[in-house]
């Protein structure tokens, strides 16, 4: 138990992921869903930066020429997340360009409504 | 008949037929087809107000009967509990993670040991997670660049709007009037457009700066070329997309996104067709802190913020406007 | 764990659980938009700069701004729906 405050970053991405998730899950609007998506993104990232801080630890930009391994934080899970987030840019952005889509065609956000009104349409 | 029940049976055209996903035969006469369309073209744009409006009546009507409530209510029980079960289960793995900012955490291990301790002579890149991400791990990075172009074409192919040659709308689906330009331009704000003369320059030459400096400091092409990617949209809300025409359009975005891959491809190919073969690649790595070093990191930066800062233009002009 | 960063912590998990409660959409959005801004600082605190300008620039930019875009889109469709349908 003690662990969940030691590790708190850890513990705020879990939560900010839970939440997202039930987002996407309970509401019905489809640009909600998408934001909560991109807080399950967020989530992720800050659990997979976490891992790689080590207290009293610098950023990985080599000053003075000093090349040790006790001077940097761990670069790997900067490079992913770096990468992840111009990724879930775009993915919102496709997203984003479905929703119009929809919305012209059935002229609500409503997921449950858009479901039914298409089930109609193919009777 | 007896020649199309023929053609029917071959198995490659049930192997086309499984790939288009069409199970309707595409023998009917094309009289037939195009009478159809007509038909269909008339009737579709009365049909399409009425049609939703009895769809909308008889959702309602279906809300109200008890196994829709009984299937939301169900539902939103159903997903609490496995929010609340999912919550229960990271919880459980956290507190058994070790402790953060240890350094002996697993994720420390030899390979950010190696990519900090020689990062510097392989690469010449003084900042480490550009020497890793454009030259450890190019290749990734160059799908990267892909995906954004992509999606940036997807979004084009769904939120694009099609003008005839006499300057008309096309096609006419949904809405009306959507070229109508006068919505889109912005109606002459003063404060708006002389903040804009004032922060367009900097902004460019802030995000020119982050690509620049990829490789010596914090930045890189991504956050660069969003930068001069939100500048571009900037100019556009002041000024209006008559003015931005002047010097983007479909034909920039595509020659720009086009070349800048392309660059990325041959330079990479050309660095692993050496590195494979043992070849000196007679690329210099330069003093390490200068602005012309590191090698091949200086011009992917700069490959990877145009491709950046065009893919974001594009995908705001086409939520803006569906056009350029 | 000092104050400063028990305050941004909380701060985020507010964000996460009032844009699940908010109706308004423009409201949630302007929260996501905040939410990307305190990710930007604590990318700072994680000693990862490379981080911290590509969430400013991304997250709190371009993102919010296309939601922003496809908000009006939406309203603009509804507008030209009625207008379409007095004129009939």
């Amino acid at each position: 138990m003690i662990q969940l405050f030691i590790n708190y970053y850890e513990t705020v991405a879990v939560i900010i992921f839970s939440i997202g998730f039930t987002t996407m899950l309970l509401n019905r609007n489809l640009i909600k869903k998408i934001i909560g998506f991109n807080f399950m993104d967020c989530a992720i990232y800050l659990f997979l930066a976490c891992k790689g801080y080590v207290e009293g630890r610098k950023a990985p930009i080599i000053i003075d020429g000093v090349q040790s391994m006790e001077a940097y934080i761990n670069p790997v899970p900067s490079g992913l997340v770096l990468t992840g987030i111009v990724v879930s840019v775009s993915v919102t952005a496709f997203l984003l360009a479905l929703t119009i889509r929809l919305y012209y065609r059935y002229h609500t956000l409503d997921i449950e409504e858009i479901i039914v009104l298409s089930k109609k349409e193919e009777d | 008949m007896k020649i199309r029940e023929d053609y029917e049976q071959v198995g490659w055209r049930k192997l086309i037929h499984w790939v288009n996903a069409d199970l309707q035969e595409d023998y009917i006469s094309k009289d037939h087809v195009i009478h159809d369309q007509l038909h269909l073209k008339e009737n579709a744009a009365q049909e399409k107000n009425k049609r939703i409006d009895e769809l909308k009546s008889s959702l309602q009507a279906l809300a109200k009967t008890h196994g829709k409530q009984w299937y939301e209510k169900s539902y939103r029980i159903f997903s609490i509990f496995v929010a609340v079960a999912m919550i229960i289960v990271l919880l459980g793995v956290v507190s058994q993670l070790p402790s953060f900012g240890d350094p002996s955490n697993p994720a420390n291990n030899e390979v950010s040991e190696r990519y900090i301790e020689s990062g510097l002579q392989e690469t010449g890149a003084v900042n480490i997670v550009a020497g890793m991400i454009l030259d450890y791990r190019a290749f990734d990075t160059l799908g990267e660049s892909h995906v954004l172009f992509i999606a940036a074409v997807s979004v084009l192919i769904l939120l694009r709007m099609d003008y005839g040659s006499d300057g008309k709308l096309r096609k006419t689906k949904g809405i009306r009037d959507e070229g109508y330009d006068r919505m889109y331009e912005p109606r002459n704000d003063l404060i708006l457009q002389t903040v804009t003369r004032l922060l367009f320059p900097m902004i460019v030459l802030f995000g020119i700066y982050v690509i620049l400096n990829g490789h010596i400091s914090a930045g890189g092409g991504f956050s660069g070329g969003a930068i001069v990617g939100a500048a571009l949209i900037l100019y556009n809300n002041a000024f209006g997309f008559n003015k931005t025409k002047r010097f983007f359009t479909y034909n920039t975005f595509k020659w720009v996104s086009f070349a800048s891959l392309i660059t990325y491809a041959l330079l990479k190919t050309y660095s692993f067709y050496t590195g494979a073969n043992h070849l000196h690649s007679g690329i210099p790595l330069g003093e390490p802190g200068a602005i012309l070093s590191s090698g091949l990191i200086l011009p992917l930066n700069i490959c990877v913020g145009c491709v950046v800062a065009c893919t974001m233009y594009t995908f705001f002009t086409m939520f803006r406007k569906g056009g350029m | 764990m000092n104050l400063f960063v028990m305050l941004l912590c909380l701060f985020l998990i507010l964000c996460a659980i009032s844009v699940a409660l908010t109706k308004d959409i423009l409201t949630s959005i302007i929260i996501y938009m905040s939410f990307s801004l305190i990710m930007c600082v604590i990318w700072i605190l994680l000693e990862s700069p490379d981080l911290a300008i590509t969430e400013a620039a991304v997250g709190a930019g371009i993102t919010t701004l296309l939601f922003f875009a496809t908000f009006k889109k939406i309203h603009l469709i509804d507008e030209e729906e009625e207008r379409a349908s007095h004129e009939d």
